[in-house]
Parts: structure tokens; C-alpha cells; sequence
């Protein structure tokens, strides 16, 4: 029994001594700065995308073969944020990567995981001249820009002109303006028997469920307020609560799904109604005849200045980079006019830059289905860059399908325990 | 004689060092080294993969840590029990230890019951038994989100189920509906994993010697008191293998609750402590707390599994 007895207590106490030492490396960000040579990143798994980044990847390499850049896609898990989060920790993610959520910026900046972008010579001014005053909402509250805003999906509602057809709803102005609309032109979907659903955003739990419901309406209801402003819930609010009341209608009355949904309602003719940005135009191509409209508000919405969630997408420079000057000029090639271009061409996603309705005026001109999103990329509202991000929109999350989704609480009352929770997550930051 | 006693000396301290060395090379390595060759790789196995991320858990559970990238130079300051403290006094945990308890009650007796009455009558000459053996194996080997994707369609609203029981059919729908989302995962998770338990008893339903049936046959024994008598008794053994392995699979609940009710709802009451685990852990990068939920995890699970060995034992 001693040898058995001698051998556990060394391996435990070799597991206790291994797990208390922390990790070592790391690169030296004084020298990175200034190295070049080969560089990885990764980009989207969307089809779209991949074509997008193989021909920017093999177009940067033909004139620059010193400076080699491997392409691949994000590897696969649950959600983007997890891999890269993961990916951080162990120090195996590649300079740059082409899908960073705004919402985990915080995080990945509090891992240490991230080199501020305007440490580059020029750096702010790229980023502020690319993108216009709107760049302000991506710095950190310490003042660095951890990501390039790179493109939007302005969040609106598309309608399946054959359903409102059957329905009897008016297939090219239909009343989904306001409210009031939105709920009577709902109940006509769904009492005509056209569709089962008029409108079926996922009801589940993941924190980022509320960018495809609350959210997008709540940027056009409030004028554009971000979720969290000056360190303070915002939602708790006439507009919150508006929003809410809505929702909470569109499921109490069987308008809305309530169950999780293999698939897709919109393109199975399960809902006669989707919030999607422009990616769907390509995904929706040839499958569903569709319209499209902002998202409504309580007086009425019309017309494309209407603010909305911008379902963003950056790029961030990763800690381990060792060629920063590489990944640096890499990330302003991929940004630049002509590539911006293609990327708009090859996946109808809208670049983050001033002005791209007249940049890409004859892009519009031959694709009129994306003008009204290029137009409110101009009014898009961003996710808050604060403390805690990921924890402040699961809470959200947890109480609102609580209350709107389940009804299970008065909306009034879990959007003040919410807000109440979100004040202080946002306060404490209990990270560092 | 003194000339031969001073080398038979010298020789008594070599032997005596030697026999020294000896036993205490027997001491640490066994009477058969070799042994310890053959279980090395094993014993790698487990301290790379269980030990060491077992030990790094419970140092990160007492420690104030988020995940940070190589060379990143962090405060981790010893926080004691503060991370236990924040464990047990989140709503969101104790809704989740209350759902795993539902889940056990109703899985783990299910499991046993179905798999013994099941193996039992496969075992039995009965026709088609292999097209039955396979049947109920087929979910078990099949992938979750395969299996996930048909039981939604079967528990929603318009589903077969729902359609089937009419009015019966509760509102709203099973899978979310407050007091049917658990018992829902349960019930699944009981059906896929049905063809392994089945197979286990079936295994040890061949040891059962045939004389005793014979003999509870000749007593005028039902079938009923040959299964109570016989069978039962026969297949302990895997009674308490079947039972801890639900157990463990109970504690580990995740894949379910997270595609299957969409992430633990409605409003948490699917929602298992692994999700959790995983939604701070790495989701919010929270490790500290989700660590301090795994240990608290890993104590109730050895809890119930010594409990059920002494209860076991006891009845042997």
C-alpha cells in the first residue's frame, strides 16, 4: 500500500506544483512592432467570405513574397468568441483576425490578448479617416482602438411577398411601420393560416440572441442609444419598455416563436417575417421572393435613416503576432478602397467607410436590393464597449426572456433588476 | 576462525546492504518493476488529462483568475472561499442543482428499470431480437445534434407528440414549457442512451446461472417473482454500475439542455451546471467561479456515488 501511497502524493503534489506555476512566452511588443515576415489570419466560414479572403490573400502574396500571409477559416466550436478566447489563452491565434465581435473586444483586451492599433504610426488617423466620426465608438475607455471597424449588416426586417400575398397584405407597402401595424399585419399572417409565425427571432439564452430582437428596435425606439451609456443601463426607459411591450404581445399572442428552431423559419415559410442584415440577400436568393423595411417604432417608422443594431464585425491584431508591421500593413491592404469594394461585390456586406454610396455608386446602381442597407450603415448603433460585455448581455438575456419571452415577470420589473445588475457588472470589472 | 570472521563480517554489511537496497527498491517500485512500465502510459494518461486540469481547477476555484494570454503578467490573489460563496449564492446555480435533481429522479430509476425490464426480455427467445438489439442501440451511437434535431420537431408545439395526445399535450409545448423542459432532457437522455445500459445487462444477464430459473420454475415461481428473485439479485453488479454511470452522465449534463431547450431555458429551469460552467467559465471568462462550481460539482458526485457504494455494500 506505501509505494501506491508515496507515488499519489508525488503525483499530487507535482499536479499542485504544475498548476500553481503560470504560464510562460509571450512576444516582445517593442521588437513585433517593427518585424515583418509571414503572418496568419483568419476570417469568416461564410462562403461568401472565404472567397472574399482567398483572393485578398492571394493578391497580397504575388506582391509581396517575403511577407507570406496564410488564410484559413476560423476554426470551428460554438461560438467565434470561444475560439478565440481559447485561442488567446494559449497563445495560438494568428495576427489577425477578421471576425472579432465588438462585444468581446473588452474581454480579449482584459486577457491581454489584444495590441492597440493606434500604437502604429498613423494608426487613429487610418482608422478615423476609413470610417468617419462613428470610429469614436469603437475605443476603449482607455482611449486605443483594439479593433478596426471593418464592416456592418444593418439589422431590418424582410417579409415574404408570397405569404403577405396569401394573407392579403399589401406586398409592396406593407403596414409594418409602427407598432399597432406591425401587430395587426402579425395577427393577418398568422389568422390567414399563410404562415404559422409572422416573425420568429430565436427565443433561446446565448447572450447574443437580444442583437436580433430588442436590440435593433430599441436603436430605432431611443434615437440610437446604446445599451449602456456613461457607465449606466440605458434600457430601463419609456423606449426599453416600449420595445418590450411589444415583443411581449408578439409572443403572448402566438405571433412570435417561442420554441428553438432547427433551421430556418424564414426560408421554410415557417414565419412570414425575418431581421436579418444584408448576408441574408445572398442566403435568400432564389428561394424566397422578399421586401424589405426598418425595423418599426411606436410612432412609425419610415424611409432609411432609421437607427439600427449594426451586427458589426472587426479586426483585431493578436497578442502573439511576432511581424505586427506585416499584420499592420496587411490589415490596411485588406481595408483599402479597392478591396473594400470587393468585399461589398463578393458578399454584399457593407464596409465600414464613409461614403460608400457614392464610392460604390455603380455597385448599387446593378444591385438596388442593398441600397437601402448601405444607406442605414450610416445609422447604425454599436454594442457598448464596457467591462464585463459578455456577463452584461447574458443578464440581459436571462431577464428578458424571463419576462417577454416566458412572461414569467412584468417587463417593467425585470428591466429594472436588470439594469440594476448591468450597473454594477459595468462598475466593478471584476477582471482586473 | 578470526580471519574468516572479519570478510564473513564484510560480507554480512554488503549482503545486509544490498538486501537494503533491495527492499527498498521492492518498496517504491513492487515486487514486479515491469509493472510500472506497463502502467506508465496510463498513469501519464490520467496526470496529464484528470489530475493535473483537477488540481489546476481547485487551486484556480480559491484564487481571484480569468484566462489571460502567454506572458501576460496578472495579479491572482488567494481569495479563499469567496468564489464558493459567490457559487452558492447565485440563484442561477441553485435553479441549476435543483434541475439536475429533477433529472436524476426521473433518469436514473427510468434507466435502470427500462434497461432491466428491456435487456430481460431481449434476452428471452422472442422474434426479431436482433432487429430489437439494434433498434435500441442505434440512438446511443448516433450523434446528439442528430438526435437533438428529431425530438424538436417531435416536442414542438405542432409536433408529432403534441398532435398525438390532442388537448392532452400541455401549453406551452414541452420543451418550453416551465415545469416540462426537465423532465423533457430527462426523458431523452434516458431513451439515448437506453441501447448502452441494455447492452450492459444483457451482458451480465448470461451469468445468470439457468438452474435457478429452473429451480424458481419447479417452486411454481411467476415470472414476475423470477425477475424480483432471480434476475435481480443476479445483475447487482451492474445495478450499481448502470446507477453510476446516471449519475455521472446527470452531472454532466450539457449538450441537451444546451441545443435541445436552447441554452438551458425557458428562464434557466433546463439549465445544467456544466452550461454553466461553460457560460462563465468561457463565455465570460469567469474560470474562478466556474471552477469553484466544478469542484462543488466533483464533491456531489463522489457524495452520492459513496453514498450509493455503501448502500450497495451493505445489502451484499
Amino acid at each position: 500500500m506505501k509505494p501506491q501511497i508515496t507515488l499519489a502524493a508525488a503525483a499530487v503534489a507535482l499536479t499542485f506544483g504544475a498548476a500553481a506555476c503560470g504560464g510562460a512566452g509571450g512576444v516582445s511588443a517593442t521588437s513585433a512592432a517593427s518585424a515583418t515576415g509571414p503572418i496568419s489570419i483568419w476570417y469568416s466560414n461564410n462562403a461568401q467570405e472565404v472567397t472574399w479572403g482567398e483572393q485578398m490573400v492571394a493578391s497580397w502574396n504575388s506582391s509581396h513574397p517575403t511577407q507570406k500571409v496564410t488564410g484559413q477559416q476560423i476554426p470551428a466550436g460554438q461560438s467565434s468568441e470561444e475560439v478565440i478566447g481559447a485561442a488567446i489563452t494559449a497563445g495560438s491565434e494568428p495576427c489577425l483576425i477578421y471576425n472579432t465581435s465588438p462585444a468581446s473586444v473588452p474581454t480579449f483586451e482584459n486577457q491581454g490578448g489584444l495590441v492597440p492599433l493606434n500604437d502604429f504610426p498613423g494608426g487613429a488617423s487610418y482608422i478615423q479617416t476609413r470610417t468617419g466620426p462613428s470610429a469614436s465608438v469603437y475605443k476603449s475607455p482607455n482611449g486605443n482602438y483594439y479593433s478596426l471597424p471593418w464592416k456592418s449588416n444593418p439589422v431590418m426586417i424582410f417579409y415574404n411577398k408570397k405569404i403577405f400575398a396569401k394573407a392579403g397584405i399589401s406586398t409592396t407597402h406593407p403596414p409594418l411601420g409602427s407598432y399597432s401595424q406591425f401587430l395587426a399585419t402579425a395577427k393577418k399572417v398568422v389568422s390567414s393560416g399563410a404562415a404559422k409565425y409572422a416573425i420568429y427571432p430565436a427565443p433561446t439564452s446565448e447572450f447574443f440572441q437580444s442583437w436580433y430582437d430588442f436590440y435593433p428596435l430599441y436603436a430605432a425606439e431611443s434615437g440610437g442609444k446604446q445599451l449602456v451609456v456613461n457607465k449606466k443601463a440605458t434600457f430601463d426607459s419609456a423606449a426599453g419598455l416600449a420595445v418590450a411591450a411589444f415583443w411581449q404581445q408578439m409572443y403572448a399572442q402566438n405571433l412570435a416563436g417561442k420554441g428553438a428552431y432547427t433551421g430556418d423559419p424564414f426560408a421554410s415559410g415557417i414565419a412570414a417575417m425575418a431581421i436579418v442584415g444584408p448576408w441574408a440577400i445572398a442566403t435568400y436568393k432564389g428561394k424566397v421572393n422578399w421586401g424589405e423595411v426598418p425595423v418599426p417604432t411606436t410612432k412609425g417608422s419610415s424611409g432609411d435613416k432609421v437607427p439600427t443594431f449594426s451586427d458589426a464585425k472587426n479586426i483585431a491584431m493578436y497578442a502573439s503576432c511576432k511581424n505586427r508591421a506585416t499584420a499592420w500593413a496587411f490589415m490596411k491592404y485588406s481595408t483599402s478602397t479597392r478591396q473594400d469594394g470587393k468585399l461589398l461585390d463578393m458578399t454584399g456586406q457593407m464596409p465600414m467607410r464613409q461614403g460608400i454610396q457614392q464610392l460604390y455608386a455603380p455597385y448599387f446602381t446593378a444591385n438596388p436590393s442593398y441600397k437601402q442597407f448601405a444607406a442605414e450603415a450610416s445609422h447604425v448603433i454599436e454594442v457598448p464597449n464596457v467591462a464585463n460585455s459578455i456577463e452584461v448581455w447574458q443578464t440581459f438575456r436571462d431577464d428578458w426572456s424571463k419576462s417577454v419571452i416566458f412572461g414569467q415577470e412584468s417587463p417593467g420589473k425585470a428591466l429594472a433588476a436588470a439594469a440594476a445588475k448591468v450597473n454594477q457588472l459595468v462598475a466593478s470589472n471584476s477582471s482586473q | 576462525m578470526s580471519s574468516l570472521a572479519s570478510p564473513g563480517t564484510a560480507t554480512s554489511r554488503g549482503d545486509t546492504r544490498g538486501s537494503g537496497m533491495k527492499r527498498f527498491a521492492r518498496a517504491v517500485l513492487g515486487r514486479q518493476p515491469i509493472g510500472l512500465i506497463f502502467g506508465a502510459p496510463y498513469a501519464v494518461f490520467i496526470a496529464v488529462l484528470f489530475a493535473y486540469p483537477l488540481g489546476l481547477a481547485i487551486w484556480i476555484s480559491f484564487h481571484r483568475y480569468f484566462f489571460a494570454a502567454p506572458g501576460v503578467s496578472v495579479p491572482r490573489p488567494f481569495v479563499g472561499l469567496a468564489n464558493y460563496q459567490a457559487v452558492l449564492s447565485d440563484p442561477a446555480v441553485r435553479q441549476a442543482l435543483l434541475n439536475v435533481l429533477i433529472f436524476l429522479v426521473i433518469n436514473v430509476p427510468l434507466t435502470v428499470g427500462l434497461s432491466l425490464l428491456l435487456a430481460t426480455a431481449l434476452n428471452a427467445a422472442i422474434p426479431f431480437r436482433t432487429f430489437f438489439r439494434t433498434s435500441f442501440y442505434v440512438p446511443y451511437v448516433t450523434a446528439s445534434v442528430a438526435t437533438v434535431g428529431v425530438w424538436l420537431f417531435m416536442f414542438s408545439g405542432g409536433g408529432l407528440v403534441s398532435n398525438a395526445l390532442g388537448p392532452l399535450a400541455p401549453v406551452p409545448s414541452w420543451l418550453i414549457n416551465q415545469k416540462w423542459a426537465m423532465p423533457s432532457v430527462a426523458i431523452y437522455v434516458t431513451w439515448k442512451g437506453l441501447g448502452f445500459y441494455i447492452l450492459l445487462y444483457l451482458a451480465a444477464l448470461q451469468n445468470v446461472p439457468k438452474e435457478l430459473y429452473e429451480a424458481a420454475s419447479i417452486d411454481g415461481a411467476s415470472r414476475w417473482h423470477k425477475l424480483k428473485s432471480v434476475t435481480v439479485p443476479g445483475v447487482r453488479q451492474v445495478t450499481t454500475l448502470v446507477t453510476l454511470l446516471a449519475i455521472i452522465t446527470g452531472a454532466n449534463l450539457f449538450t441537451e439542455p444546451y441545443l435541445l431547450t436552447g441554452g438551458g431555458g425557458p428562464n434557466g429551469k433546463s439549465t445544467s451546471p456544466v452550461l454553466l460552467i461553460y457560460q462563465t467559465g468561457i463565455e465570460q471568462n469567469h474560470p474562478d467561479f466556474a471552477a469553484a462550481l466544478g469542484v462543488i460539482l466533483v464533491i456531489g458526485v463522489l457524495l452520492i456515488a459513496g453514498a450509493q457504494h455503501l448502500l450497495d455494500r451493505g445489502q451484499s
